[in-house]
């Protein structure tokens, strides 16, 4: 029995509850409609002193844009940040399970986690669900050993590359990493081959656009998260306004809900009347 | 055909100055045939927060009814009132659960934080995937239509009786182009003190 004192713990993982009904109502010619996926551009790079992850801004429910401006660079740990591509609910939760994983092995190890783990972590986690779980992340990150860039696919299988690219836009930006990418690049030859990176897959893939994010993983020092690194597409000024003048709506009945204005009080505690300590036996 | 087009509906949210609306239609329908014009997909579920669940209408029923279990069990323990952004998380967690069997629905969800009240909207996937703009969310049967309206008229800091009008002609001109939408709309203007519920005049064909 459930109650306010011992609420019932609800079984971790997965509920399977409403699957039989959704399969009936498929059958019946009603499929389930489709998650938002994000058609997207992540890259990351090792450069001289670390990794630089980057990133577009669009998520897209089929054609529609549906978020102009999506943080698609997610955090891990404070050493190593996580892009993700493909159903966006997949890539936000599935990095949100291993950063608090991440952070309890921190905690019990007294030590900064390394990049492998969470690219292990990961890939056990997309490989259980057999690609079910719509999750194509660019990780990087540095530790001891320096620093890391891993693709991982949705069926779970990894890749670990001096430079990555993945999503929709992942030929445009793989195009630029190709022709311009470099062992020992400086931070700033690294920021500019990243942004340009991603600029061709918001200009040159319709499922990537709006801005660039980027954040800098450095082997030395946290990390640097720039987020609207760059505005690709600066939106016009409006020119006129489509204001409609106040009683335009007409309204059938109304009713107003008074809100109290919370107060706020301070009740000092007064300290309490304590003995002297010879008093006592 | 969509399930999530099944009963049809419509609900948008905006973000104004200090304060933020939401807005529903009143429509129940089986597909083309209309059974009620007295159900909004709009719910309170704090002093100023609000949720709409457009989509399956047995679904928009079950997900409210967890989501006010599970709020109530939060509220108990904590003995504090819900902030919008943690509600957004608690519905995020309920509908990814059901990841591989999802609850038909897509959720806004907007608000002022009883703390600083700051304005807040959300929206979600029917699997939970939150997205928190700047401006406006819509979702439901004509949101392609509510995105065009919202994209047109809406422009930041309007106060809240040009929120209002904003609103309001977003959601009208948006569902009188959809024919499984409308009949009837309401609009909830959230403030610091208090708020306003407007039941809308809208054509009912």
């Amino acid at each position: 029995m459930a109650s306010v004192l011992a609420p019932e713990i609800s079984s971790s993982g997965f509920s399977f509850e409403n699957c039989q009904r959704n399969a009936f109502l498929a059958q019946k010619g009603f499929p389930a409609p489709k998650a938002t996926k994000t058609g997207t551009t992540i890259v990351g790079i090792i450069y001289a002193d670390g990794v630089i992850l980057g990133a577009d801004t669009r998520a897209t429910e089929n054609t529609v844009v549906s978020d102009k401006n999506c943080q698609k660079i997610h955090y891990l740990a404070g050493n190593m940040y996580c892009c993700g591509a493909g159903t966006a609910a997949d890539t936000e939760m599935t990095t949100q399970t291993v950063a608090s994983q991440l952070e309890l092995q921190r905690l019990h190890t007294g030590r900064t986690v390394p990049v492998e783990t969470a690219a292990t972590l990961l890939k056990r986690m997309l490989f259980r669900y057999q690609g079910h779980i719509g999750a194509a992340l660019v990780l990087g990150g540095v530790d001891r050993t320096g620093p890391h860039i891993y693709c991982i696919y949705p069926h779970g299988s990894v890749d670990k590359l001096p430079y990555a690219t993945m999503g929709s836009g992942s030929l445009a930006a793989m195009a630029v990493f190709e022709s311009g990418w470099k062992p020992k690049m400086t931070e700033e030859e690294g920021k500019k081959l990243v942004r340009d990176a991603i600029a061709a897959g918001i200009f040159n893939d319709l499922g990537s656009g709006s801005n660039v994010d980027i954040c800098v993983i450095r082997n030395s020092g946290p990390a640097q998260y720039l987020r609207t690194y760059e505005e690709a597409n600066v939106k016009g000024k409006k020119q006129g306004s489509y204001r409609y003048a106040p009683g335009t709506t007409a309204v059938l009945k109304q009713r107003v809900i008074p809100l109290e204005v919370e107060s706020v009080a301070v009740h000092p505690v007064q300290p309490m009347e304590v003995e002297p300590a010879s008093s006592r036996r | 055909m969509s399930i999530l087009a099944y009963n049809g509906g419509a609900v948008v949210a905006m973000k104004g100055q200090d304060c933020v609306a939401i807005a529903t239609d009143k429509r129940y329908g089986i597909q083309a045939q209309t059974v009620s014009t007295n159900f909004p997909k709009v719910y309170q579920m704090g002093p100023s927060l609000f949720v709409g669940l457009p989509g399956l209408a047995t679904d928009t029923q079950t997900v409210f009814q967890r989501l006010k279990f599970r709020m109530n069990l939060y509220e108990l323990k904590e003995n504090r009132i819900m902030r919008p952004k943690t509600f957004s998380a608690m519905l995020s967690n309920l509908l990814y659960e059901r990841r591989f069997g999802p609850y038909f629905i897509e959720p806004v969800i907007a608000g002022l934080d009883p703390y600083d009240n700051q304005p807040y909207v959300c929206n979600m996937d029917l699997i939970g995937c939150p997205n928190e703009p700047e401006d406006f969310v819509v979702s439901g049967t004509c949101s392609e239509q509510l995105y065009g309206m919202c994209e047109a008229l809406w422009e930041p800091n309007l106060k809240p009786d040009e929120l209002f009008e904003t609103i309001s002609q977003a959601l009208v001109n948006a569902a009188d182009r959809d024919a499984i939408s409308g009949w009837g709309a309401v609009v909830y203007i959230i403030e610091k003190d208090k708020i306003t519920e407007k039941h809308v005049k809208t054509r009912m064909d």
